[in-house]
């Protein structure tokens, strides 16, 4: 399967990632490697089979739905780049 | 006693309530071993005091309290949240993170007494085979060839993990396993690594990576003492809602290492093309020393294990870009340097470029890809299919009588680092550790033999869910009839 740069440029605009227009048909390539080694899976006969959900077969476990824990504010921001007044600081994002 | 950083963990365990030995001694000498380790990079951050601590603390206890690793010195895989101590799965993006909290396994293994030395090298995020993608760089193969002396990878992702037991640097440590993670650097540092049933060792802090398939487990110098460690990493954690209420069975007790009339499969489809003659002949020696101990042996079939890779790389990388999706800059570890005008978007996108590594941005991005729509079904509900698939096959053989399946731990033995190969060769490294995540099995990696190049090489055995005390007795009897007592010599 081939992938044009294009597809290259919008994955890695999806992912949030920053990818320079010179690097975009190595990286183009590369993903055209990786899914022709995933496509063996069309030789598969999948009729009938329903996609895994869960490896082993076990319900979610469900607890009261009551507060457990918080009021950790400061652990919280603890290792933030840039925490201020008690919050996450970012740029700004409303014009 | 000399050499104590040498000791098991059993050995130690046994010296210390015998009043032979204390965790202080011991942990002196694994601090000792890990000062002049350097060339091997398999400690990324060390935690002498902490470890003194632990160790003076572990010296105090007496009588009925002492818990099973009482004293014991461990490395930690980098992957696990310590609290206060960095702990940033070996990636860019975590420079700095020092976490508020301890993960489940590490509460557990120092409730049990352990003593830790510090943080191991592993690939980044654990995507690798070599841990060539860490950002503290390579960890160092304590084996060489002969007397060639080029660098090894000790495999990957747990690279520093096997570095570091493999040269004694430690008793044991923690890897973790996701596609062969710790059975693949078990076998090419000759050391015992066991993958447990997905559910029976708690995630919870522990950095994800693809989270229907991370299991963590332990990396020791032998089969009784994986025993003794995964029992002490075992258990119900109301915090990992994939962890299983279901009681931990004794492992250690578990060695008799009678294994009479046990079913071992052999899968004809592991038979692979090209395989070295050498694999091929461990693996014929392990099935007759199975034999010999009394099993019966069966030929089986895993007709799907040819696109386990393939579902795999479409299953990891998915979980991977949902999971890694929360390094954004904005809560913890790296965030780039914003030019003027720059937004949030742009704080994403650069902080993303520079805190991953290639290998990472490559998953991240496949997985976006085959999530993306149009392609969810074509890929990603594929994929899921077949994975349904591959475990049909291993419960059909299972209820077929089989016990445990024995296969090789890797296709090669370990390779020079820098060898370059292209991503899609470095995913075959995995080729027979992959299936077992996929279906959610037990998988031990067993240090079987050497190759002519002295290399070390190991056998896996895969067993039914839950059922590791089963699968390590299995794994037991195979070690002792290996006999593989070799260690590399020192020249780091």
């Amino acid at each position: 399967m081939s992938i044009d740069t294009d597809t290259a440029r919008r994955v890695a605009k999806l992912a949030r990632i920053k990818v320079e227009d010179d690097a975009l048909p190595a990286l183009a390539q590369e993903f055209g490697a990786i899914l022709g080694f995933i496509e063996q899976l069309n030789e598969v006969d999948v009729d009938g089979v329903e996609p895994m959900t869960s490896v082993t077969p076990q319900r979610l476990k469900r607890r009261e739905d009551v507060v457990t824990d918080g009021s950790q504010q400061a652990k919280v921001l603890a290792n933030a780049p840039d925490a201020r007044e008690g919050f996450f600081a970012v740029p700004k994002v409303v014009e | 006693m000399s050499d104590l950083n040498k000791l098991t963990i059993s050995a130690a365990r046994d010296a210390m309530r015998k009043g032979e030995l204390t965790s202080v001694e011991l942990t002196e000498a694994c601090l000792d071993a890990v000062d002049q380790s350097s060339a091997l990079n398999a400690f990324v951050h060390k935690t002498p005091e902490y470890a003194r601590e632990q160790a003076k603390a572990a010296d105090a206890r007496r009588g009925s309290d002492v818990p099973s690793l009482n004293g014991i010195p461990l490395g930690i895989k980098d992957l696990f949240c310590t609290k206060g101590v960095p702990s940033q799965a070996a990636s860019k993006i975590l420079d700095g993170f020092k976490p508020e909290y301890e993960s489940t396994v590490t509460s557990q293994l120092f409730d049990a007494g352990a003593v830790m030395l510090g943080k191991l090298n592993m690939d980044e995020f654990a995507m690798g085979s070599s841990n060539e993608t860490s950002t503290y760089g390579n960890a160092v193969n304590p084996w060489r060839r002969g007397n060639d002396d080029s660098a090894l990878t000790p495999g990957g992702s747990s690279g520093g993990s096997a570095s570091a037991v493999s040269a004694d640097l430690c008793l044991a440590a923690t890897g973790t396993d996701t596609g062969g993670s710790i059975r693949q650097p078990a076998a090419f540092t000759g050391i015992t690594g066991i993958k447990p049933t997905y559910g029976r060792v708690s995630r919870w802090g522990i950095v994800a990576f693809a989270s229907s398939l991370d299991q963590a487990g332990p990396m020791t110098k032998d089969v009784r003492d994986a025993a003794i460690m995964l029992q002490a990493m075992s258990g119900h954690d109301p915090l990992d809602s994939t962890s299983a209420e279901i009681p931990v069975p004794d492992f250690e007790a578990a060695l008799t290492g009678d294994i009479k009339g046990k079913v071992i499969g052999i899968p004809k489809e592991y038979r692979m093309d090209g395989m070295p003659e050498e694999i091929e002949k461990l693996w014929s020696d392990g099935t007759a020393m199975l034999k010999d101990a009394g099993a019966v042996i069966k030929d089986i079939t895993l007709p799907h294990t040819k696109y386990a890779l393939p579902a795999y790389y479409v299953i990891a990388p998915a979980e991977a870009s949902s999971n890694l999706a929360r390094y954004d800059g904005v809560r913890f570890g790296h965030r780039a340097k914003l030019a003027q005008g720059d937004g949030i978007t742009e704080m994403y996108e650069k902080t993303r470029a520079e805190g991953f590594g290639p290998e990472v941005q490559r998953r991240v991005m496949v997985g976006t890809y085959v999530l993306s729509a149009g392609f969810y079904d074509a890929y990603y509900n594929r994929a899921r299919k077949v994975r349904a698939l591959i475990k049909r096959d291993f419960e059909t053989v299972f209820a077929d009588g089989v016990d445990a399946i024995l296969t090789p731990a890797t296709p090669s033995s370990a390779f020079a680092l820098g060898e370059n190969f292209d991503p899609i060769q470095m995913y075959m490294n995995d080729v027979f550790t992959v299936t077992v995540n996929l279906a959610g099995l037990p998988g031990v990696s067993v240090p079987a033999g050497v190759d002519k190049q002295g290399l070390p090489l190991g056998l896996q055995l895969i067993g039914k869910p839950w059922e590791e005390a089963e699968l390590l007795n299995v794994a037991y009897s195979l070690e002792r009839a290996a006999g593989f007592v070799a260690k590399p010599a020192a020249w780091w």
